[in-house]
């Protein structure tokens, strides 16, 4: 129940925190993308206000054992980069600037979205449901 | 004007922040939107499937309940152009689960923690975002 509760409360307050930040706006998003047009910085402060709290979240995890709920915090991630994190990166980078939606963002706008934003988050389900087989083949290729 | 949208910017950028620090130290886990939507997609991740459903119902109803504090109209300003928006729904979707992440998973968490991973990410998804606005915006004129 306690797990529940605390992801409710962090998806709410990440909810809150996009619609604030303007980052459900697909003109900001782009608007910082575009860098030969209207230039729009305010992604950065966005990011930057994101990431100040996770640096002392990241540092308090190596005071502690364990995680609130007792589970353990996550591993360090594999150092290796490999070709699926640049291919997948480009290809996503590509669909945000096209749109100007991520998918934290994608979501929390449901609710006033339109057909639009309904058909991106249809699209992105389509996309992640036929991810892993694009993946084998990649690897496939990558194997040669 | 611009300043103050800098200024919402900081602040809703360090509730977000604080929001992946919740599932962090509370959950032990990255607070990664398209690892939490993706894991129920391809049921991959359908074994704490009750958590990544409350943090998804909670991201949606919390900023629909916050919209009647805004004097004006809250709008996404998505494009009307329907292929667009299937081609980066797509995109996105094959994207972040090739990658492993998104915005919020390798942006906020893992620079956050300096993995190279996240950064290198980073680096290659603001590139071709800013690549797509150039060939598509300026050269093509379809967005």
């Amino acid at each position: 129940m306690q797990r529940i509760v605390l992801a409710a409360l962090s998806g709410g307050l990440f909810g809150a925190g996009l619609l604030v930040s303007g980052m459900t706006d697909t003109t900001k998003v782009q608007g910082w993308l575009d860098i030969f047009g209207a230039w729009d910085p305010t992604l950065a402060f966005v990011l930057g206000g994101a990431i100040l709290p996770m640096l002392l979240a990241w540092h308090m995890t190596t005071k502690r054992a364990m995680s609130l709920v007792g589970e353990p915090f996550p591993a360090k991630p594999d150092p290796r980069l490999g070709h699926n994190l640049v291919i997948g990166s480009v290809l996503f980078g590509a669909g945000w600037g096209l749109v100007g939606l991520c998918p934290g963002p994608a979501i929390a706008s449901l609710s006033w979205g339109g057909t639009g934003g309904i058909a991106f988050i249809l699209a992105m389900i389509g996309g992640m449901l036929i991810a892993r087989p694009i993946r084998l083949q990649i690897d496939r290729l990558a194997a040669i | 004007m611009i300043e103050t949208d800098w200024i919402w910017g900081l602040i809703g950028g360090l509730m977000i922040g604080m929001a992946a620090a919740i599932f962090l130290l509370g959950n032990g886990r990255i607070m990664g939107a398209s690892g939490i939507i993706g894991g129920l997609v391809d049921r991959t991740g359908l074994g704490n499937w009750a958590e990544r459903v409350a943090f998804l119902a909670a991201l949606i109803v919390v900023p629909a309940l916050m919209l009647p504090l805004y004097s004006v109209e809250v709008s996404t300003n998505i494009t009307s152009n329907l292929a667009v928006i299937i081609a980066g729904g797509l995109l996105v979707g094959i994207g972040t689960r090739l990658a492993n992440g998104c915005t919020s998973g390798h942006g906020v968490c893992g620079i956050s923690r300096f993995s190279l991973r996240g950064i290198v990410a980073t680096v290659f998804y603001l590139l071709a975002g800013g690549i797509a606005m150039v060939l598509f915006r300026h050269v093509l004129g379809v967005i």
